[in-house]
């Protein structure tokens, strides 16, 4: 008997959500099956990478990282080349200098520095906050009103302050929300439930459903990009067919196995920009075949071989 | 196809006899459909019958063994594509690649490289567990099975071959070590066959295509052979993570029997480039993958890539505790420093791990957070300036002299409430990654501060 092949097909899709303006504009989403399964359906936009740039520039990255932004001086320069890095499709600014913990950069002096972004480059552009709920609240809301028009991402709300970050940059300025939860189905979906309450349009919101290291508790990561994908396409569950962004520098590069300098590090480890790299292209990789639409990464080679990977299997 | 009760029990003597515990066959068999009583304790079930049942019964995926001794590693045996369903069993292992058409330093240096990577993290064993030995172009029999027997010394080898006679060569070579012979496919599948039924060894089947492969496999099952591994390997990245997911998935939701196999993908045949293999590797350990085989294994590669399988194979419905409890730690005495952590296994094994490595005699204090992470715990309010504060009172202060503890820099919030609740301590907090310690540690110790 020949093989008897079962197409395993949903009436049911994630939303395609576009971000940026004019011919740069691009679109996350859209599929209708499970990711990269192209022979059972369609994988709509196909997974997207975003180039991840900081307000406290260079001093603290890999070799590899200053070496790509060499000669750049201003925020501004680094936000070009960020854009212009093979592979990439958007740029994402993290405000990590508002840390009330950390550098405690003002308000006013971070929206300055989103703006000098915007304005340097004509890509999409996703804006993360600084981990602090308050802190983020009212900088985020700040950020989308002085880049209204360019249909930008404003990431970090969570449960406790989205309601200030929702309002501004889903109602008032027209932005699209990235609704952050904590690695369980019930919270990303919860969340999603009182945003879309708050009046933000469905198909303005997309998730970040958490991320780590890959070992670094990242088995509640899998299942739950698995329980969501399950839940949006096998049941329609509205309520869980945003896309989902993840950022994975954020995470990959301040473990041990990207930190520790060969000289201090086990035997046999080697370089460590190698291992960086390692951890943030494994990480992306199970990421994207889990669930994630879009993957925020910061090394060129790490961009440069998960791109190739996506042009490998859309 | 699982049988529901009423198909098992049109099979059953109808005797009524109740010897296997049940009142009725009907009852029996119910308990039979559930998983909850096996066949065999029926002992008047008719051979033909219990020939129906067993097929029936049968698992979706053969579990399959290669390899002897402490190297002997279990494939294979998956009840469910999704980890949340219920835990992964068997998990993928790796393997680095000779070939014989590489020359004998390049061949020495590789098997040489296969013993670096090699450590334990949360009592794991993490190393390159098999070795595949590719058949070169115009390699005579001699050398492949030269080749391979040097590889066999090290580790379990694959025998990626598809030329009758090398293949013969090698197996009376290494047969002993339960190689796995990958070399079947529609073309040569009947020589195959008696090679690895001959020599006791597990054979891997290749295909042009999903369907070719399938119809090489049903050929071999009806040979008597099912001790078959499926090579997915088709000739894009693309095509091989369909195979990979459409053959698991047939098994496992559509109880197509002849793909109930363990897989092999040879990610080194899929591309040359090194990030790229990384990336693959990673992406067939979440989809499918049982062996996967990459050109070389370093520690770069190995760190990402072991600690996601291990993730991937933990049983979610166990968290890896670590008992609560004083460790101590470089020969530590009641004199020497505490800090303190979750009880979380993951947290203690990174954190224990840099606090040997920093030399200083300290003692690891582990109160009870639930199995979590030190965030997670703290946001799940199973770690608080209360829970620490009783643990140390109740614990901690009969046994230890010292008045120093250090705290996880991601929960320095607590420090105030700490010396509140902690009269007499000094609470210090520590940087936020575990493999700042040593560093902070030793600064702290030439400032005499401990
Ligand atoms: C996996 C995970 C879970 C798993 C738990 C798994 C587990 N065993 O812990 C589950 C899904 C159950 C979970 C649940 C929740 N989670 Co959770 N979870 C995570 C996740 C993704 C990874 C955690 C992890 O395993 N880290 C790895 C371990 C090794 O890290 P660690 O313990 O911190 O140890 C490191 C350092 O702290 C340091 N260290 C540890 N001890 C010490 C000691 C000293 C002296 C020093 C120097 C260093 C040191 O060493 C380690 C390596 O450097 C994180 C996000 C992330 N990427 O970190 C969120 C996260 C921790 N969770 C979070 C939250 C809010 C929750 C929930 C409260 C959500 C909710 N509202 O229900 C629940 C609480 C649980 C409950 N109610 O029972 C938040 C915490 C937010 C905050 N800043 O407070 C996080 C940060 C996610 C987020 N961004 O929102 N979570
Ligand atoms: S032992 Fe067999 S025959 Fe007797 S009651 Fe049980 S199922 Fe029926």
């Amino acid at each position: 008997m020949p093989f008897n092949r079962k197409a395993h097909k949903f009436n049911a899709s994630i939303n395609e959500v576009e971000i940026g303006t004019g011919d740069k504009a691009i679109k996350i989403g859209g599929e209708n099956t499970f990711p990269f399964y192209s022979f059972d359906g369609s994988l709509g936009a196909g997974p997207k990478i975003g180039v991840e740039i900081t307000d406290l520039g260079l001093d603290g990255e890999p070799e590899g990282v200053k070496a790509y932004y060499a000669g750049c001086n201003t925020i501004g320069e680094i936000a070009k080349k960020a854009a212009q890095m093979p592979g990439g499709d958007f740029v994402v600014l993290r405000l990590a200098g508002g840390d009330p913990n950390g550098a405690n950069k003002s308000v006013e002096d971070l929206v300055a520095v989103a703006k000098e972004v915007a304005e340097a480059i004509d890509t999409p552009l996703v804006v993360e906050g600084c981990k602090n709920v308050e802190k983020d609240a009212e900088l985020l809301a700040k950020v989308a009103g002085a880049l209204q028009g360019r249909n930008i991402v404003v990431m970090s709300a969570k449960e406790e302050n989205y309601k200030a970050i929702g309002a501004a940059a889903g109602l008032a300025y027209g932005q699209k929300v990235g609704a952050e939860s904590a690695v369980d189905i019930n919270l990303a979906k919860q969340l999603n439930v009182v945003m879309t309450q708050l009046g933000v349009p469905a198909s303005s919101i997309v998730m970040n459903t958490g991320s780590a290291a890959v070992g670094y508790g990242f088995d509640y990561t899998i299942s739950t990009f698995d329980r969501v994908r399950a839940a949006a396409l096998g049941q329609d569950d509205k309520m869980l067919q945003m896309p989902i962004i993840t950022p994975v520098a954020s995470e990959t590069w301040v473990v041990k196995e990207s930190t520790a300098a060969e000289e201090d590090a086990e035997e046999g480890w080697g370089p460590v920009e190698a291992r960086g790299i390692s951890m943030e292209v494994q990480t992306a990789t199970a990421c994207l075949v889990s669930g994630s639409d879009a993957v925020i990464l910061k090394h060129p080679e790490s961009v440069k071989t998960i791109s190739k990977l996506i042009q490998e299997l859309v | 196809m699982a049988l529901n009760g009423i198909q098992i029990f049109k099979l059953t003597p109808k005797k009524n006899c109740k010897e296997c515990g049940c009142p009725t066959c009907m009852a029996f068999s119910m308990k039979v459909a559930q998983g909850a009583k096996q066949i065999s304790e029926c002992p008047h079930m008719s051979a033909e019958a219990l020939e129906q049942l067993s097929e029936a019964t049968a698992p979706p995926m053969k579990t399959i063994k290669v390899g002897t001794g402490d190297n002997e590693h279990t494939l294979g045996g998956e009840t469910v594509l999704y980890r949340h369903e219920k835990t992964f069993v068997n998990k993928t292992v790796y393997a680095a690649n000779i070939c014989t058409c590489m020359d004998d330093a390049e061949i020495d240096d590789r098997l040489a490289q296969v013993k670096v990577v090699d450590y334990d993290r949360i009592n794991e064993r993490m190393y390159t567990e098999m070795i595949n030995v590719n058949f070169g172009k115009d390699t005579t029999p001699e050398r492949y099975a030269e080749v391979a027997k040097k590889a066999a010394a090290i580790r379990p080898v694959i025998l990626s071959v598809k030329d009758e006679a090398a293949a013969k060569a090698a197996l009376d070579a290494v047969k002993d070590t339960k190689p796995v012979l990958n070399g079947a496919d529609a073309s040569n599948y009947e020589a195959f066959c008696k090679l690895a039924s001959d020599a006791g060894v597990v054979l891997g089947v290749s295909g042009a295509s999903i369907e070719d492969l399938y119809d090489t496999v049903q050929k071999i099952e009806k040979l008597g052979n099912k001790n078959l591994i499926l090579d997915v390997t088709m000739d894009s990245i693309k095509a091989t993570f369909e195979a990979a997911v459409v053959i698991r998935r047939a098994a496992l939701s559509d109880g197509e029997r002849s793909f109930g196999y363990p897989s092999i993908v040879n990610v080194n045949k899929l591309t040359d480039d090194r990030e790229m293999q990384q990336s693959l590797a990673a992406l067939f350990t979440l989809k499918y993958g049982s062996i996967i085989v990459v050109d070389k294994m370093d520690y770069a590669m190995a760190l990402p890539l072991y600690g996601l399988r291990q993730n991937l194979f933990t049983d979610p419905q166990k968290p890896m505790k670590v008992a609560p409890g004083i460790y101590p730690i470089n020969g530590a005495d009641e004199n020497s420093v505490c800090l303190t952590t979750v009880d979380f296994a993951l947290t203690y094994f990174l954190v224990s791990g840099e606090l040997e490595r920093s030399g200083v005699p300290c003692n690891l204090i582990i109160s009870d957070a639930g199995g979590l992470s030190v965030l997670t715990s703290w946001a799940a309010g199973k770690l608080s300036a209360t829970s620490i504060s009783k643990y140390v009172q109740e614990n901690v202060e009969s046994k230890i002299k010292n008045r120093t503890l250090i705290i996880p820099g991601k929960v320095a919030v607590l420090k105030g409430d700490l010396e509140n609740k902690l009269p007499g301590w000094k609470i210090v907090v520590a940087p936020l990654e575990a493999v700042q310690l040593v560093k902070f540690l030793k600064d702290m110790k030439a400032n005499g501060e401990i």
